[in-house]
């Protein structure tokens, strides 16, 4: 047996970095915080990988079965003999897989903003909050009950509001950063209330009592019903609210294409590789539960991935700034995952899902994180975000281009890119579970294809443009995160996760399926050559094409205009009828009662001060007094 | 026979007077010139004697029962201890000035003398010994509060609280005979067992609920609190509005639990009302007090008002969270005190009004207030929250949720009191406010062991649980 204690420092280092930074980060020079906190991270992603060694390798499954294990867990708090909080680390395959890909994407993220950053006068403050960032995500997958995992989405939450704000002078990231914050937290209610539901009537916090596989601790949860529906289904959509917030799933998906107000880096690490798929991790940490206990709320989990899927990759066609175009497609890839996780099924091939959907989350984190440090690489170059302003950069930025090329072929889902095998394994799973899901993605994978391929023609090839200063490729700091990263997003494909990571923690066989790839394949390389032929060149076609449909590109470019609507309900409806009624009621009527109130406690007070008149005699005659009250009142009630 | 090892679990009390024995011997031989050297000699050895009490300890019974110790009654003991010795930081710089200088070793003896009392009265396994440490305990505090003999306020003091306790150790000693008279026997054990449920029994539990509702100064029995409050020296009052309440609160709940278990529905009804009084009057009065001291004062009984609640969890639970509630009542009023002291030392003040614009003079001091002050109102994060949240949470759960619904009312009240003070340090202008002085360096020992306590004890979710394994072992 492996003793894995140590695993506590992988999720510790970050937090004296952040501790470090954060108090004597200002007496540093910007280079040693740095490389401090990259030193930081780096052992902690060192360590990760020996525990992925240890687990997967050296201990393997046990009976074909792998293990989790409980490597370090502190009583936190009690509430009751049997409902306590615990602190601690969990590790079974999702966790483990977990801390490898985040400590991996944060490592290039933090070497690669040594140099993105370079000259930003809050540099050290941004390092100390990347190493919180990074802390309060190892603390929430690692986490050994749900609410650790709770306090863990919290501080992620709180982490990436104070990364979006990092240009806080800047208005639109201050909006930016409160947008998400707020739509955030607001989902996290719902989280928690799920969490006492569940807690209320299971008795436990505990994981390794929640996921076990013995469903009988939920019997009086599916028993219960509440508006029809049993209270099982209403926790686990509850909780799923709670993931669908951090994921930025459809109708929660607002706060994330303004996210991109953020340094890049924090774009590439928060919101592309690791945060936003905490509610992918958070509904696979549950999927046992989901699976057999609510197979409703798997359903509605399903249908949300598929949508927000499908919508997310419709608005990126129309987008111009690069980053919000990396959004949209994040959006639609999580909506991947989600999709698969809602149709999967349990244990061996049926939980092909589940499988697919880790996958997926890996090989997404590689070639996303890939794709948007890529583009912060483009801007810091030529200093702008917008698609109109760039044009035929392959022959400045060389590596920039070759690595975005891969990025871009393994996102379309072009074989061998890694983006290819994943997405395979989750168009297979929907092909067994609901055709029109599956119809759905395979119409996303064509989008998704067509429009990272208008971002790649219009940024590399097509116009030429006249740039105040010739654009140049970026300094090593930044290009080796980005070759390192381009060699996960190509071969990430290959890592056998039908034997590492399935749902039911078994290995078994999976095959790839030539008519399910072949027809995703095609798709692709049809929007590849759609792509090709309105952007490779530059031309007035597309302008065409958009005059054409006129309305309905509006309404794409507007992203549906959900902003709009979302601020007509909280501006027009909430703020104006609803919030200016209760303002009145609040004045008039709870003010007015307060006050009254405090006027009677006032004028009590000013009574029931004569009580004190300094008299001894009084004093000792309200005592005696005050006794033999209780003498007569006990005598009352009890003879 | 009985050898010296059977004194072990005396040991507290032991070195208790050991320790006055040799702060005698320092008044004698010490010269009148360097009397001042009293201070820091008892104060060290009071450090010692804090220290010495977490070591383990001998459990065990003495003089048949009469005298009992165990790790509860210990740790009760300890957390007396800590409370005491901050006491004892506070009040060195008033007791160097030059008034004072003839009777130093006099306030220690006192107070230590008092402390023995206490001590007693928690360890004690019969109501005989409970009376002698009571009035130990009580005797010497009015000498004490007395202590300024030249101010007239302070004479008023003690001169009250003597009458006003005689009155009170006259009905408790009246309520001890009639349980006596009826189960013959004045051991709590014996006591316990031949309970009947005789009117007569029933006078007996509320004459004893009246005379410990004095030391604890619950509604109707507290009027004294405020004139004795105001008139006793600053530390006598911190010293009387903590450790003496809390030594009478531990060993109330104690005979509560062990001795009238048969009376358990009259005594609950008999603290629920008595809560809910407490509780309210105690806010009532403290709003319109300017004086800080009166203040503290009918805060105080507010605060009595809400241990009441703990006590009528009537468990382990309920006997922890009250133990933990001192625990963190000690650093918190103490910390207020500690300031209401040194300011009164430095400048005489000692009226709210007079603490306008505090925070640009002596911005340290007032944010310690603060910080006592949140946590005497129970705002989280600080001690006072997780306090009274273990408070309310085992009357919840024997199902007082009226109760509870009123101590959070009343909670809400405090905060407006609480308030006032940190308005009139931080926003109410003042042309010439207090100027800013230097706290002498154990007032400020005392003060940082309050803040640290305040911080410490409500989150080091171990101690609560040290208190709730011992609790469970009484």
């Amino acid at each position: 047996m492996i003793n894995y204690t140590y695993t506590v420092w992988i999720v510790l280092i970050p937090l004296f970095m952040f501790v470090i930074l954060g108090l004597f980060g200002m007496k540093m020079r910007n280079s040693l915080a740095g490389i401090l906190g990259s030193l930081g991270l780096f052992t902690s992603t060192v360590l990760s990988y020996i525990t992925a060694y240890f687990y997967f390798f050296k201990v393997g499954p046990v009976d074909g079965v792998f293990q989790s294990v409980s490597a370090y867990n502190i009583e936190w708090l009690a509430f009751t003999d049997t409902l306590k909080v615990h602190l601690g680390v969990f590790l079974d395959p999702i966790s483990v897989m977990m801390l490898v890909v985040i400590t991996t994407v944060s490592l290039m993220c933090h070497i690669y903003s040594i140099g993105y950053m370079k000259g930003d006068t809050g540099f050290q403050r941004f390092f100390s909050f990347l190493s919180l960032f990074t802390f309060s995500m190892l603390f929430l997958v690692i986490a050994t009950d749900i609410i650790q995992m709770y306090i863990g989405f919290e501080l992620v939450g709180l982490s990436s509001y104070l990364l979006i704000g990092h240009y806080y002078e800047k208005p639109a990231a201050v909006a930016a950063a409160n947008k998400a914050f707020i739509v955030t937290r607001f989902a996290d209610f719902g989280f928690f209330v799920g969490i006492l539901l569940v807690s209320f009537y299971t008795g436990t916090f505990d994981f390794t009592v929640l996921i076990n596989g013995d469903g009988s601790i939920f019997a009086g949860m599916a028993a219960a019903s509440f508006m029809g529906m049993n209270i099982i289904t209403w926790a686990m959509l509850l909780i799923f609210i709670g993931g669908a917030g951090k994921s930025a799933l459809f109708p929660l998906h607002i706060w994330l294409p303004d996210a991109m107000e953020g340094p890049t880096p924090v774009s590439a690490l928060i919101h592309a590789a690791t945060m936003v798929v905490a509610g992918v991790y958070l509904v696979a940490r549950m999927f046992i539960v989901f699976h057999f206990q609510a197979p409703d709320a798997l359903e509605v989990v399903a249908y949300v991935g598929a949508f927000t899927s499908l919508f997310a990759a419709i608005i990126a066609i129309t987008q111009y700034d690069i980053k919000r175009i990396l959004a949209f497609s994040t959006l639609s890839q999580i909506g991947y995952m989600i999709l698969a996780l809602g149709v999967s099924g349990y244990g061996g091939e049926e939980g092909v899902g589940y499988m697919a959907s880790m996958f997926h989350l890996t090989t997404h984190a590689m070639f996303k994180a890939l794709l948007f440090l890529g583009a912060g690489s483009i801007i810091h170059a030529i200093h702008s975000n917008d698609l109109r302003d760039m044009g035929g950069l392959r022959k400045y930025m060389p590596i920039t281009f070759i690595t975005f090329a891969i990025a871009v072929l393994s996102i379309s889902g072009i074989p061998p890119f890694s983006g290819f095998w994943s997405k395979d394994e989750i168009l297979a799973a929907a092909f067994e579970h609901n055709k029109i899901i599956y119809f759905s993605s395979v119409l996303v994978a064509g989008l998704t294809a067509f429009y990272m391929s208008r971002l790649f023609f219009t940024v590399f090839f097509g116009k030429k443009t006249e740039y105040h200063h010739t654009p140049h490729e970026s300094p090593w700091v930044m290009t080796i995160p980005l070759i390192i990263l381009s060699i996960g997003a190509a071969f990430a494909g290959f890592i056998p996760f039908n034997e590492l990571v399935t749902s039911d923690g078994a290995v078994f066989e999976s095959h790839l399926s030539m008519s399910i790839a072949l027809p995703s394949i095609g798709i692709a390389l049809l929007g590849i050559f759609f792509a090709f032929l309105l952007y490779y060149k530059k031309s007035n076609t597309p302008d065409k094409i958009t005059t054409s449909l006129g309305f309905l590109y509006k309404t794409t470019l507007n992203k549906f205009y959900f902003d709009e609507l979302y601020l007509f309900v909280t501006k027009k409806i909430i703020f104006n009828i609803i919030s200016q009624s209760i303002a009145w009621f609040d004045r008039h009527v709870v003010d007015g009662s307060m006050n009254g109130i405090a006027w009677v406690i006032e004028k009590t007070s000013v009574k029931s001060k004569e009580l004190q008149s300094g008299q001894l005699q009084q004093y000792a005659f309200i005592f005696v007094a005050g006794t033999i009250i209780l003498v007569l009142c006990f005598a009352y009630l009890f003879n | 026979m009985m050898n010296l090892q059977d004194f072990l679990p005396m040991r507290h009390e032991i070195l208790l007077v050991f320790l006055m024995i040799v702060i005698i011997l320092c008044e004698i031989f010490i010269s009148e010139k360097s009397k001042h050297y009293v201070i820091n000699i008892s104060i060290v050895l009071f450090v010692l004697q804090t220290i010495v009490g977490f070591l383990p300890i001998q459990q065990g019974n003495m003089f048949g029962g009469m005298f009992q110790n165990d790790l509860f009654r210990s740790t009760l003991k300890n957390i007396l201890s800590i409370g005491v010795l901050i006491v004892f930081l506070q009040s060195s710089g008033w007791l160097k000035k030059e008034e004072n200088k003839g009777k130093i070793s006099e306030y220690f003896l006192l107070l230590l003398s008092t402390l023995i009392g206490m001590f007693f009265m928690v360890s004690s396994g019969d109501f005989l010994m409970m009376y002698l440490g009571l009035e130990l305990a009580t005797i010497p505090i009015t000498a004490l509060a007395a202590y300024e003999r030249n101010k007239s306020k302070s004479a008023e003091a003690g001169i009250k609280l003597l009458l006003i306790s005689a009155l009170s150790t006259g009905v408790l000693l009246y309520g001890i005979s009639m349980i006596y008279g009826t189960t013959g026997s004045v051991y709590f054990a014996d006591v316990a067992v031949n309970f009947g449920k005789s009117s007569l029994q029933i006078l007996g539990l509320i004459f004893f609920v009246a005379g410990m509702g004095f030391k604890i100064s619950l509604v109707p029995f507290h009027l004294w609190t405020a004139d004795v409050y105001e008139g006793a020296p600053i530390s006598v009052t911190a010293y009387l509005s903590v450790i003496s309440k809390g030594a009478a609160v531990f060993i109330f709940m104690i005979i509560l639990y062990k001795v009238f278990g048969a009376l358990f529905d009259m005594w609950n009804s008999l603290l629920y009302v008595l809560a809910v009084v407490t509780m309210t009057v105690g806010n009532l009065f403290a709003i319109r007090q300017n004086n800080m001291k009166r203040f503290l004062a009918f805060s105080s009984i507010a605060q009595a008002g809400f241990i009441l609640l703990g006590i009528l969890g009537s468990n382990a639970m309920g006997a922890a969270s009250v133990a933990y509630f001192v625990l963190i009542y000690i650093v918190t009023n103490l910390g207020a005190f500690g300031v209401v002291s040194a300011i009164y030392n430095a400048s005489g003040k000692e009226d709210m009004r007079e603490y306008n614009g505090l925070y640009k003079t002596n911005p340290m001091l007032s944010l310690v207030m603060t910080l006592a002050l949140f946590s005497l109102a129970g705002i989280p994060p600080v001690a006072g929250f997780f306090g009274k949240f273990f408070l309310f949470t085992s009357a919840a759960s024997h199902g007082y949720y009226i109760l509870v619904l009123i101590a959070v009312i009343n909670a809400t009240i405090s905060l407006y009191y609480y308030l006032r003070v940190i308005k009139a340090m931080f926003i109410d202008p003042n042309d010439n406010p207090i100027p800013y002085f230097k706290t002498d360096v154990p007032a400020r020992i005392g003060l940082v062991i309050c803040v640290a306590g305040i911080f410490i004890v409500g989150f080091a979710t171990s101690i609560y649980e040290a208190i709730y394994k011992f609790t469970s072992l009484m």
